[in-house]
């Protein structure tokens, strides 16, 4: 009976263990020493096309071709237009350990599937791999070698001294302006756009004329700046400024003296109407395209929608003001030494039970940095490989100069290959999506409130970082400077506290049998007695 | 001691009154005066509500209306206990901001609470096909309505309609109609009408050349952008 009793104990402990499902605890990967091409795989692939149809099919192509060269490998491709769809999936997915095996993602994002252990398979191992790393001699096809990748963009990926990621395409954001409007208000575009400069014209392009209608357009609506992304925004600015946002260990910053000189800067302009973010207002190119904007900023990504030539256009062909479009770097606060900001989807593999499908995966992760993908890709929109192999490609490099390809988005591909050197990216932790979605809304919240008449002062400041500490729930991240880590202090999960509970009742059963056990045999001798 | 009973009965009776939530004192604004104020100023307004779009982290889209005009409420504060309470014909006081998206007028960043008195309004769908490609027609925003007789469109390859996101279909559709030689682009919002609804497996099911008659709210992006709730064929 007491061997019944440990037994059952035992059962229900070991069950509580596999109901604790997710991979937290999983074994890390370890490269087998070759890929079995007798069995057949499945591989689980996110991706996020930018509501660009072209891009969906050279991934659909890429796919049909990789399976051409490993028969023995299935792609299942699942398709998102929003980043954060993928994040919120693949957090979801961790839980029941039913996350895909490979996925775009943002490196910010990659921090936070990494709390789970051994979720996300490091890669330098695999990257220096002979046989079956980076440009691996037993690969079906011809990938890049390590040198081969653009070291500034794989730096992108290592996050704590370890790569999780391969870059798959990089973008940084562009302004794209309205030179005859700026020259029609007696300004010349420079060559580098300052901040000072953006705001003297979006001031004086709310000139009026006497009926009432703008100056610039002889319309009743202008908005001479619009920023689409405020996060970038505040982040670049910062970073040219050298200000703090957050360190690498993921100290918070951001709640600076000079953020607040940034937010009273913006208060002043939003005031005069003279700039509006794509939140408040809609799309930049919208408002560029109809003649009713100067300067607008949107990543490079986009540059196929900006313009009065554009490709690809969301307002009705009437509305459209032929103008000539300049593409230059995001506004600067010191010319000489640019600061923008390095963005764009990263490659991230998930770890399995079964190594060999792991491996399965990594094969194709791979495959997305051949030529075959990464330049039909890049030229979708101003996007730019992550090797030097597709970089360098004649290829490639015809498609720069082709005068056939939309000049605009050329413009804004040239822009990144030329600054790759003065890009810069955000420090990465578990927390730093959220500081970047709270340093937008800094902006967000003082535009808004001073088209509502609102007063932006001191107070305002103070409760606006209070408000956004605790929206973002930056006020709950612990920074441990000893350890060089951060603590997160929010409630538990429900799920944990479940399990621990269950736990608790299981330790409470042992005992409770332990004891009937006890009481038993005493009992038992007690009477031999 | 009658009166000190009366003093306190009266006392629980105002008690008892202000405990009844969902009769806000706040006074709502008319249509009128909703149309009429300026974008970025407070707006409160009550009014029923004819759909939803749906919650998601403690926010939720509402099509509201009352009898004199519609409105667009976007991403309204919402626990997710009462958004399961905001049914069609449920009256709401809403409290927010004015705001213009892209020629869409809504209410933005909003409050509301249960309002019994606005409870049981619901829009008749109006035919506005006289008024498409007319100016008239944005006076009607948000509003349920009808076209009639249209004629469904390539809208490229020779398909009825788009997926916004064809391998996975968890996103909106997209189809082109047309009335008398003018074409127009109206949706299925996804988070509207899911791909599980009658009206989202209609599109799915046109072919270019069926004639159709639609109803939905009058959404503006850029021009009439229309959330289709309904396709059957043309009566």
């Amino acid at each position: 009976m007491k061997k019944m009793v440990f037994l059952l104990a035992l059962i229900v402990l070991c069950g509580l263990f596999a109901g604790c499902h997710g991979s937290e605890g999983r074994k890390a990967f370890v490269l087998p020493e070759s890929f079995d091409e007798s069995r057949q795989y499945e591989v689980v692939f996110w991706a996020k096309n930018d509501t660009n149809q072209v891009q969906a099919g050279i991934y659909r192509s890429a796919i049909a071709e990789f399976e051409k060269l490993y028969p023995n490998i299935t792609v299942k491709l699942r398709m998102y237009t929003d980043y954060g769809q993928i994040y919120n999936d693949v957090i979801t997915n961790i839980v029941t350990d039913t996350t895909p095996n490979v996925c775009i993602s943002y490196p910010d994002h990659i921090a936070t599937y990494l709390t789970g252990d051994g979720t996300v398979v490091g890669l330098d191992d695999l990257f220096e791999d002979e046989t079956y790393g980076l440009g691996g001699s037993a690969l079906h096809y011809e990938g890049p070698k390590r040198e081969e990748m653009v070291e500034d963009f794989l730096e992108e990926c290592s996050f704590g001294g370890s790569h999780y990621a391969v870059p798959y395409m990089r973008s940084t954001e562009a302004l794209y302006l309205n030179k005859d409007y700026v020259e029609k208000l007696g300004y010349t575009v420079p060559d580098v756009v300052t901040w000072d400069f953006i705001w003297e014209v979006s001031d004086a392009a709310m000139k009026k004329n006497a009926d009432g209608t703008y100056f610039l357009n002889g319309g009743t609506v202008m908005i001479p700046f619009i920023y689409k992304s405020t996060d970038n925004m505040m982040i670049q600015r910062l970073a040219q400024m050298e200000a703090p946002y957050s360190t690498a260990e993921g100290e918070i910053g951001i709640f600076s003296d000079q953020t607040k000189s940034v937010l009273y800067e913006v208060a002043d302009h939003a005031a005069k109407r003279s700039f509006s973010t794509f939140k408040i207002s809609s799309y930049p190119a919208n408002f560029l395209n109809a003649g009713q904007c100067v300067f607008a900023v949107d990543s490079t990504a986009g540059s196929t929608w900006m313009g009065s030539e554009a490709p690809l256009l969301d307002i009705a062909a009437e509305k459209i003001v032929p103008f000539t479009t300049e593409v230059r770097m995001v506004p600067q606060v010191n010319p000489a030494h640019p600061k923008m900001i390095s963005q764009g989807p990263s490659l991230c593999l998930f770890n399995k039970d079964d190594p060999q499908e792991v491996l399965a995966s990594w094969i194709f992760l791979q495959y997305l940095l051949t030529n075959d993908v990464q330049i039909p890709y890049a030229e979708t929109e101003g996007y730019v490989p992550v090797t030097k192999k597709a970089q360098n490609d004649p290829a490639y490099q015809a498609y720069l100069a082709d005068p056939e390809e939309y000049a605009v988005k050329r413009e804004a591909t040239a822009l990144l290959l030329a600054h790759t050197e003065d890009t810069f990216v955000t420090p990465v932790f578990n927390g730093s999506a959220s500081l970047r979605d709270a340093a937008g809304q800094l902006i967000e919240n003082v535009t808004k409130s001073v088209r509502r008449g609102e007063t932006v002062d001191e107070a305002y400041m103070q409760r606006l970082f209070s408000d956004v500490s605790s929206l973002y729930r930056l006020d709950q991240i612990t920074f441990v400077a000893s350890a060089g880590t951060r603590q997160d202090l929010g409630p538990l999960p429900r799920t944990a506290v479940s399990i621990l509970v269950l736990l608790g009742v299981a330790w409470a059963a042992l005992g409770a049998a332990y004891l009937a056990s006890w009481h038993k045999k005493r009992s038992s001798s007690d009477e031999n007695a | 001691m009658k009166k000190a009973l009366a003093l306190v009965l009266a006392a629980v009776m105002v008690l008892a009154m202000a405990g009844c939530g969902g009769n806000s004192k706040v006074k709502s604004m008319t249509h009128a005066e909703y149309a009429a104020a300026a974008v970025d100023t407070e707006v409160t307004v009550a009014m029923t509500v004819q759909a939803t779009q749906s919650w998601w982290e403690d926010k939720i889209t509402v099509y509201g209306a009352d009898k004199d005009g519609a409105y667009f409420v976007y991403e309204m504060k919402c626990s997710e206990a009462d958004a399961k309470k905001l049914t069609p014909g449920t009256g709401i006081l809403v409290k927010g901001t004015k705001g213009e998206w892209s020629g869409e007028v809504e209410i933005m960043d909003a409050t509301f609470e249960f309002y019994k008195a606005a409870d049981g309004y619901q829009a008749k769908a109006l035919d506005v096909t006289d008024l498409l490609g007319k100016d008239e027609l944005v006076n009607h925003q948000n509003e349920l309505v009808a076209f009639k007789g249209m004629t469904v469109e390539d809208y490229g390859d020779g398909n009825a309609f788009a997926y916004k996101n064809p391998d996975e279909k968890t996103d909106d559709l997209y189809f082109k109609v047309s009335k008398d030689g003018q074409t127009y682009e109206f949706c299925v919002e996804f988070y509207l009408c899911g791909k599980d609804t009658e009206v989202y497996q209609a599109v799915e099911n046109l072919k270019v050349g069926d004639v159709i008659d639609l109803e939905g709210f009058l959404y503006w992006y850029e021009g009439p952008n229309p959330h289709i709730t309904s396709v059957t064929a043309a009566k």
